[in-house]
């Protein structure tokens, strides 16, 4: 885990601090600024010393401790002139609030319908639910999102204006319902995914033998297919969502384009056109060590649903 | 003559598919009395199974067409609402079934299994439920039973499982056992020892069984009767003795051909030619009579149905007795 982290971090170094060619101390300088001032300012920010000096003082702040965690020295954002500490700690629960949302959601949909589809196999709710899932899958989130947007607030007056501004309290944002349609943008996909995925494991494992089995026991319809199946079915849902959480974030960077909010994902944006190599790295080691602790949190739930890949 | 503890009469089950009706079950009728051991033999496709899964209550009606009647002491189960069957499923008549390896949840520890069985008929605690589970262990042999009992299906060997589908299915006392093919997956050492716990345990709760194999070697020993099935019927039924050494059926000649034996030096096994027919297209006479090399004119035009020869033994087949009895001493060579 630690070795996946290490290398994320050369390679986020290499690749946002080392190849562009822009030069982040001429941006700052301005367009008056003379040699001397850039040399100044490429100086102050470090840019002169070794490569390898460059990357100890980057990675030091990748170390979660405090004090050294994005620490400030380094992670000062090139363009606005404050700690990036801040400015993530103002867009991180924006992306949070976002993320969670929306997989809330979509869980919420996709494993019902599922269920639901597969219990009442070839009904009309079942066909219903699976043309929503084929449309739900087909729909680009961007595009989807701008529909929305037109639909509810232009049209409908239903949905506030979108757009937060940067730092205004969260949960009153929330209570607006300034989240709601991105939240269902963000999960309409990934609900339709995970409808069609549970019904095929629902079906799966209502076919099999121990289902029989429980059924030969004389246990009630609702008790084979809620105790006995449901567990079996949801297993393989939790491995995917070990993996769709890590391309959420990426998703997520769309979703706060569309609905103007001012998330991770939208200053990872604006840092790359900023050249604020700090910002950058500070969002890349995030996105990571997010998507490592959602794996790891994945097999813990794992294993807990699944006796056999116990450690014994 | 005392009432028969289960009665089954013209069963049939049909599915309905796209490619036409499957007969899976055709006019089937047997009866088994309380404490009797039935053999139903037949090779894959031969509608044993169905016929057991359709006693059981367990045939989906929305997919399958269910007709006749069945019997089990004094209702018929192909009437009841579907609440008082599962009453009756698991308490009155349980099941075992061939694959030990994956009929249990892989989920819930195999105490928890059984006791589940348990609670949802009786209404005892859940530590007595446990303590009896525990007890059904010890009494198919599994060793330190409250320790296995704790145990997850992935720790158990097949014959162990299997064991433990056995301590489930008569956990609750049922008085009729039907055993799907209990052995086929197993290993053969493991086979007659599960077939010995079998009938040790039906004299000790007084159960009925009803074993399904498509070994006639493995029903021999255990079996009071004996009913041959083909092609969703039954084409010749007696007691073991009839069946073994009194068999009037080709195909049940068939069978006992290709069963190894140990009195004779055979170099290789006699099969029986040809595949079972399509139970969606059955030929119009005997449904044996593509693969039956005593075959005649009749057997093309005709069905042969089910008749008794003496008293109980009977077959579904046009050869005269003599003929049969002749074929059966002279070509099976059979020590009476």
């Amino acid at each position: 885990m630690l070795l996946v982290l290490f290398v994320i971090s050369v390679l986020t170094f290499l690749i946002f601090v080392k190849l562009p060619p822009g030069d982040p101390a001429r941006r700052l300088a301005g367009r008056s600024g003379t040699p001397e001032v850039i040399e100044l300012i490429q100086e102050r920010l470090g840019l002169n010393d070794k490569l390898s000096t460059q990357y100890a003082r980057f990675a030091k702040g990748l170390i979660p401790w405090p004090g050294l965690w994005l620490n400030e020295e380094v992670y000062f954002s090139y363009a606005n002139n404050v700690p990036v500490k801040e400015e993530i700690a103002e867009r991180l629960p924006v992306t949070a609030v976002l993320m969670a949302g929306g997989v809330v959601l979509w869980l919420l949909i996709g494993i019902p319908t599922g269920v639901i589809s597969a219990v009442k196999r070839r009904s009309a709710a079942d066909r219903g639910a699976m043309l929503f899932a084929l449309m739900g899958v087909s729909l680009p989130s961007f595009w989807l999102g701008m529909v929305m947007i037109y639909v509810f607030f232009y049209q409908l007056g239903w949905a506030p204006p979108t757009g937060i501004e940067i730092g205004a309290s969260l949960p009153e944002s929330i209570l607006q319902g300034k989240f709601l349609l991105a939240w269902i943008t963000l999960a309409v996909t990934s609900a339709a995914f995970y409808a069609r995925m549970m019904r095929g494991n629902m079906l799966e494992v209502l076919s099999e033998d121990y289902t029989r089995t429980a059924r030969a026991k004389g246990l009630s319809e609702r008790r084979v297919i809620y105790k006995h199946g449901l567990r079996a079915a949801l297993t393989p849902v939790v491995t995917m969502l070990g993996l769709d959480i890590a391309f959420l974030l990426g998703g997520a960077v769309i979703t706060e384009q569309v609905f103007a909010l001012p998330g991770l994902g939208e200053y990872a944006l604006q840092s790359l056109g900023d050249t604020n190599t700090p910002g950058v790295m500070a969002v890349t080691i995030i996105g990571a060590l997010f998507i490592v602790i959602a794996n790891l949190v994945v097999d813990v739930v794992y294993a807990a649903l699944d006796p056999r890949v116990r450690y014994s | 003559m005392p009432e028969p503890l289960l009665e089954v009469s013209d069963l049939n089950v049909r599915f309905n598919t796209d490619d036409g009706v499957v007969r899976a079950v055709d006019g089937v009728s047997f009866s088994i009395m309380q404490g009797e051991t039935l053999g139903v033999v037949g090779e894959s496709g031969s509608g044993k199974s169905v016929s057991s899964l359709a006693v059981m209550g367990l045939v989906n009606r929305k997919q399958a067409d269910v007709t006749g009647s069945i019997i089990f002491k004094g209702q018929d189960l192909l009437t009841l609402p579907n609440d008082e069957m599962r009453d009756i499923r698991g308490k009155q008549i349980s099941m075992i079934f061939q694959d030990p390896m994956t009929s249990l949840h892989p989920y819930y520890r195999v105490g928890d299994q059984i006791s589940e069985a348990i609670l949802v008929h009786e209404d005892i605690s859940k530590k007595e439920a446990s303590k009896r589970a525990v007890e059904m262990l010890g009494l198919v042999n599994i060793p330190r039973p409250d320790q296995r009992a704790r145990q997850y299906p992935h720790e158990f060997s097949g014959g162990m499982r299997q064991r433990a589908m056995i301590a489930m299915a008569l956990s609750l006392n049922p008085d009729l056992l039907i055993a799907d093919e209990p052995t086929t997956a197993l290993d053969v050492t493991v086979q007659a020892q599960i077939l010995g716990l079998i009938d040790k345990l039906k004299d000790e709760f007084d159960t009925a069984v009803m074993i399904i194999t498509h070994d006639l070697g493995v029903v021999a020993e255990y079996c009071d009767n004996i009913q041959v099935m083909y092609a969703g019927r039954i084409i010749e039924s007696g007691d073991t003795d009839d069946i073994y050494y009194q068999p009037h059926h080709p195909y049940t000649w068939g069978l006992l051909q290709s069963i190894p034996r140990l009195d004779e030096h055979e170099d290789r096994l006699t099969p029986i030619k040809g595949l079972p027919p399509s139970l969606i297209n059955l030929p119009d006479g005997c449904s044996f009579a593509p693969r039956c090399p005593y075959r005649f004119e009749r057997c093309d035009a005709e069905d042969p149905p089910l008749v008794p020869t003496d008293g109980h033994h009977a077959d579904a087949c046009f050869l005269t007795l003599e003929k049969k009895e002749a074929v059966v001493r002279e070509e099976l060579a059979v020590n009476q």
